[in-house]
């Protein structure tokens, strides 16, 4: 493997974990009861870990995290998708922890640059996993409410979920495989919960797996501007 | 691993020696992570530190404590290293340790299985764990416990309570 492509993988990978934990973190204060409120804190901190190692072995984690434009950031569109509400949040955690925890199985059973990363956060990403499984059986087979906007959340992230199947240059997996076994896995959580997958397109006509390419959505220019601010404003500022 | 020394084993007894900052009660050689000290000349000391999970902000507590300590015992030039494989597991929680945290009010993690979540079935309003192996309460050593919560007060222990005499309690969750 190239210098090079270890540092797309790397970017790709790390910013995936450093976005969806910034989003996380915007629960605090917010969640609907305190367990969930220190359960997203938790997942968030564990991303944060993961991100911190990926950057770092791409370059210095400060200027990548803070210092980047918006089209610099190779992370999925379905990370930097806005919390919405309870459910919308459990909908991209299932979509994505699913995603995480079958791709990290395969780099830690590789010999890569990212085994040993990846070997160890499988086993933390296993608990996100299952959370947001356990969430999405309670939400989808709970009352009508909770079931319908389960079902509308998981209906309107579908079609960010297809760009996690696009091949990363320097990711050495079967990114075919991985889409079957993530459509099981999916699948089989949503019968569980009496909801169903959804069936429309599961990418964009208009930016199909953009996220990669530096091509982001309305939001996370927002998001970008909260995270960096404090740290373009005052260069250097410790505490 | 590469045959140590015997000052190395002392300064590796040292390093291990220093308190976990987060869970006072267990020493960092208790926990399981630090995995070797190296000296590369006299008076300059590498030191193999592996995290609990990827993003414990402990870690450089650790790395602070075991720095101060050897430079007290007269190492000039200290080291650590962040290593994370293989990856620490609950297993390198030693007996002595998983007795200390007992007796501190946290039930330590069961030993010899995957790590990962213990399948649970879905009740009406809570789950109640089925695993091979009940997780005992630290406060009356009762079997009979419940899952509250798969995450704690950090992210290496989960929330849990106690049907027997009700106390809520932290369990050092298998990883």
């Amino acid at each position: 493997m190239s210098a090079t492509t270890a540092t797309t993988a790397a970017l790709a990978l790390g910013d995936d974990a450093l976005v969806l934990s910034h989003r996380l973190g915007e629960w605090a204060g917010h969640a609907p009861v305190l367990e969930e409120e220190v359960a997203l804190a938790n997942i968030a901190l564990d991303l944060l870990g993961q991100a911190r190692v990926l950057l770092s072995s791409a370059g210095d984690e400060d200027e990548l995290a803070y210092l980047r434009e918006e089209r610099a950031f190779t992370n999925l569109q379905l990370v930097e998708q806005p919390n919405g509400d309870f459910a919308h949040t459990i909908a991209r955690q299932l979509y994505f922890s699913t995603y995480q925890h079958l791709l990290y199985e395969r780099l830690a059973a590789g010999e890569g640059e990212f085994a040993g990363l990846a070997a160890k956060a499988v086993k933390e990403v296993a608990y996100h996993r299952d959370h947001a499984e356990q969430w999405t059986l309670r939400l989808g087979d709970g009352t009508d409410v909770s079931h319908a906007r389960m079902r509308a959340a998981c209906e309107a992230l579908w079609r960010f979920t297809g760009e996690m199947f696009e091949p990363v240059p320097g990711l050495d997996v079967d990114t075919d495989a991985l889409r079957t076994a993530w459509r099981e896995s999916v699948d089989t959580v949503l019968r569980r919960a009496t909801l169903t997958l959804p069936e429309g397109p599961d990418s964009g006509g208009w930016a199909a797996g953009a996220g990669r390419q530096g091509l982001h959505t309305e939001s996370f220019g927002r998001m970008l501007a909260e995270m960096q601010h404090l740290h373009r404003s005052h260069p250097g500022a410790s505490w | 691993m590469v045959t140590a020394t015997v000052l190395e084993a002392e300064l590796l007894a040292l390093a291990g020696s220093v308190p976990d900052p987060e869970l006072p009660v267990l020493t960092l050689a208790e926990l399981g992570v630090v995995r070797a000290v190296r000296l590369r000349s006299a008076g300059t000391a590498e030191v193999d530190l592996t995290p609990t999970y990827t993003g414990c902000p402990a870690i450089e507590a650790m790395s602070a404590d075991i720095e101060r300590l050897l430079h007290a015992h007269g190492v000039a030039e200290v080291t650590v290293r962040t290593v994370l494989a293989p990856a620490w597991s609950t297993d390198d929680i030693t007996d002595e340790g998983r007795r200390k945290l007992r007796e501190f009010g946290i039930a330590p993690p069961r030993v010899h299985r995957g790590p990962g979540p213990v399948p649970v079935t879905l009740g009406a309003t809570r789950t109640l764990t089925t695993p091979p192996e009940p997780v005992h309460c630290p406060h009356c050593g009762s079997a009979e416990t419940e899952l509250l919560s798969r995450f704690s007060s950090t992210a290496c222990k989960a929330l849990r309570r106690c049907l027997a005499c009700r106390e809520p309690f932290d369990h050092f969750k298998e990883l």
